[in-house]
């Protein structure tokens, strides 16, 4: 026809598809984003090389720039030679390895605390992996992990004895992570179904000290087990340092732990609490069969974020004087042969903690990927 | 049938009750008895009147009230308590600001953009924040000495002692100034009540955001020429090793500021997030159906329904902020724990009265927090017709 002419034929819409789509859609789909992604591009261009230069190309490792082994400040690069181009000096961390895992740990024994390292992967995998051979019986060596891992690494029975002040390090900051989890974790369960008891003293009591340990910071907590728990304590109880701050952190954490299960709890219909009455089960017959393996199960997710809660918090250990991670390295500053190298210093505690709690935290996204698909609560 | 008096469910409960209550008597009785016994023994002083001694200690950074080490211990809490609240409530809106920012970043359509946003907000979450605040110090203490330090303006100096500004000295007839300046604010919060009872009724719209901003700004300036200038600045004068007058910002306040509003901002960011993201796809169509142009769409669409879900967990950051200002310790910042939970503490020895005051005001400020956040809550939540 020849209307048809009348009209401008439209120009085919731009590709999306294909590298040079993809980069029109999401990096220059109009001028201001085109701009935005110059300035970020310059930005990383300006930072990236630079820090690759500091903590690799122009880092000391074990020698410096003139091919000497490092032993103390003065050896490092940067400190050697002012004037020239140098970066990071990783020597610090290499020469004090051993105390950034283990502390003062006698080095002949050190082995314990490598198997109890080992034996608690073995412990993590019936939790981590659902379809593993033989896992009600690791499941029974993951409850009773805790104790063989306070013999390995105590001692008792046959073990040389090692007193806690001589622990330090990741060692230190994995005990308090692993054991303040591994007991807050049934304390935390007990809180919640306290806290929804029918009972009204009950609730009221676990309600209390929910509200109380949530409402002021961990670090009064821990002071009021290095200051006030001897006074509260007979005669002739001397708790140890690390339990006593193990005490602080686990009340802290079952707390926290008991409000996440409390929403895993409320999300649980009523049918389900009706039902298992129906059946004739007991009150705690229903939560262990019934509610709470469900409940939990809904709620790991949050769990595991308060985990990498605690996990980050036992870092402040070092107000009160023991030794995790980042005490051995604010140690190691403070020590005149290596004072100045704080960035390193920081920046190796970081990136370890980031290993754990960033692997903790893809986990967590995992499982709640899988929960979305996997059940269908209260189905009808 | 038997009926034992234990399958009585009321019966059960109720010695269940008695048990715990009497557990927890016992308990308490036999805490409070041995505690009375080791503070005897260690000659250690009960009661309250420690508040009223001389504290004989200096503190470093105290902006509202004037110390002296001849100040009581009572003093030292007041200094802490206001330390503790100024850092937190400075974290807190920077930590908003900073955290929506971040949030709406990385739902942005450009990736390099968005994948930063993330980079950030995975790195500050993952680590320590007692770690960030000490490195963060660590930072600042590098900064250049006091004699080199760079400047800008000659009105600002940065130092590894902190940052050194003009401080305003308020001479006779400021209050006035001032007063005009809370009267701009109470006058704008009435044209803003009256607008939008017009534009409700009528549709007619009022440019409220110019007229106010006017009033707030030439109000007070107005007013503060008619007076003849009773507001002046004081400049910072390098004289010897240090600097003589003007206002510094310690660097123990700038790590805590610092520290607590990158690391709280990657969480709020989050829940900003989430919360946008809640907003179903159908509200930001039928916006977009109606005309609404895209920034339109967010403030009046997508944002008010946001911030219901954002609104709960946003509070429980600010608790969490707040909480964490006690870290302030670890650079010695003079807040709350350091200051009277910390060093008055270990001068008295009066460990269980301290601890006790000391948390009681942090139940205290968290209550208080929940309080006007849940009123907020209530506000905006929505309100079926």
């Amino acid at each position: 026809m020849e209307n048809n002419s009348n009209f401008e034929t439209r120009k085919p819409p731009v590709a999306t598809t294909g590298i040079l789509g993809w980069c029109r859609l999401h990096l220059f789909s109009n001028w201001v984003n085109s701009l935005i992604t110059l300035l970020v591009i310059y930005f990383l261009y300006q930072l990236i090389p630079w820090f690759l230069d500091w903590s690799v190309f122009s880092a000391d490792f074990w020698t410096n720039y003139k091919g000497e082994l490092i032993v103390d400040r003065t050896f490092c690069s940067r400190v050697a030679d002012p004037k020239g181009d140098h970066g990071a000096c990783w020597a610090i961390i290499i020469v004090r390895f051993y105390q950034f895992m283990y502390g003062f740990y006698p080095s002949e024994q050190v082995w314990r605390v490598n198997l109890t390292y080992f034996l608690l992967v073995v412990a993590l995998l019936p939790l981590l992996i659902e379809k593993i051979p033989g896992r009600k019986h690791l499941i029974k060596f993951t409850i009773a992990f805790p104790i063989v891992a306070f013999i390995l690494l105590y001692g008792g029975f046959g073990f040389q004895v090692i007193p806690t002040n001589k622990w330090g390090g990741l060692l230190v900051t994995l005990v308090l992570g692993v054991f303040g989890i591994a007991i807050a974790f049934p304390l935390g369960i007990l809180l919640a179904l306290g806290r929804r008891s029918q009972l009204p003293v009950i609730s009221m009591f676990c309600t209390l000290f929910i509200e109380f340990i949530r409402g002021v910071p961990l670090i009064t907590l821990l002071f009021f087990g290095m200051v006030m728990l001897p006074l509260f304590l007979p005669e002739g109880l001397n708790l140890d340092g690390l339990v006593r701050v193990l005490v602080a952190v686990t009340l802290f954490q079952a707390a926290y732990m008991a409000e996440v299960i409390r929403g895993g709890l409320q999300a649980i219909p009523r049918g389900q609490y009706e039902a298992a009455q129906s059946v004739g089960l007991s009150y705690w017959q229903m939560n262990r069969k019934i509610i709470l393996p469900q409940a939990i199960r809904i709620s790991i997710p949050s769990i595991v974020n308060t985990s990498i809660g605690l996990f980050k918090d036992t870092t402040l250990v070092i107000i009160i004087g023991l030794l995790d991670l980042l005490g051995i390295g604010r140690g190691a500053l403070a020590d005149a042969t290596w004072m100045g190298l704080s960035n390193e210093v920081y920046v190796f505690v970081a990136l370890v903690f980031f290993i754990f709690t960033f692997s903790m935290s893809r986990y967590s996204l995992y499982l709640e990927k899988k929960l979305k698909t996997g059940i269908n609560m209260g189905a009808d | 049938m038997q009926n034992n008096l234990f399958q009585d469910q009321k019966f059960r409960g109720i010695l269940y009750q008695t048990l715990v209550v009497g557990f927890f008597a016992l308990g308490l009785y036999f805490v409070i008895n041995t505690t009375a016994y080791n503070l005897e023994k260690r000659n250690i002083a009960t009661g309250f009147s420690f508040l009223n001694n001389p504290a004989g200690f200096d503190i470093s950074f105290s902006p509202f009230l004037d110390f002296k080490s001849t100040d009581t211990h009572l003093k030292v809490y007041f200094v802490g308590v206001l330390n503790t609240l100024l850092v937190s409530f400075c974290g807190c809106i920077a930590a908003t600001i900073l955290g929506f920012i971040v949030g709406i970043i990385r739902l942005s359509s450009n990736w390099l953009l968005s994948r930063i946003a993330y980079i950030y907000v995975e790195f500050t979450r993952n680590t320590p924040l007692l770690l960030q605040i000490i490195l963060w110090y660590a930072i600042l203490i590098q900064l250049p000495r006091i004699k080199q330090a760079p400047q800008i303006w000659e009105t600002f100096y940065i130092s590894n002692r902190g940052l050194f500004g003009p401080k305003p000295i308020f001479l006779d007839g400021s209050n006035i100034v001032i007063l005009s300046l809370v009267l701009g604010f109470i006058i704008s919060f009435f044209i803003a009540r009256w607008a939008k009872k017009r534009q409700d009724t009528t549709g007619q719209q009022f440019p409220t955001f110019t007229t106010n901003l006017s009033i707030i700004v030439f109000l007070p300036l107005v007013v503060f020429f008619i007076m003849g200038s009773p507001i002046t600045l004081e400049y910072p004068v390098l004289k010897g090793f240090n600097f003589k007058g003007g206002a510094v910002i310690r660097p123990e306040f700038i790590a805590m500021f610092l520290a607590l509003s990158i690391y709280t901002a990657a969480f709020i960011s989050e829940t900003v997030r989430s919360g946008i993201l809640s907003v179903t796809k159908g509200q930001r169509e039928a916006s977009g159906a109606l005309g609404l142009k895209k920034y339109w769409i967010m403030r009046l669409i997508i944002i008010p329904q946001a911030l219901r879900v954002i609104v709960p967990p946003l509070t429980s950051q600010y608790l969490n902020l707040t909480k964490n200002s006690s870290l302030g310790i670890a650079v010695g910042y003079a807040d709350l724990v350091h200051g009277f939970g910390g060093i008055s503490l270990n001068q008295t020895g009066q460990a269980i009265e301290c601890m006790a005051i000391t948390m009681a005001t942090y139940l205290l400020i968290s209550l208080t927090i929940s309080f006007f956040m849940n009123i907020y809550n209530r506000s905006i939540q929505f309100k079926e017709k």
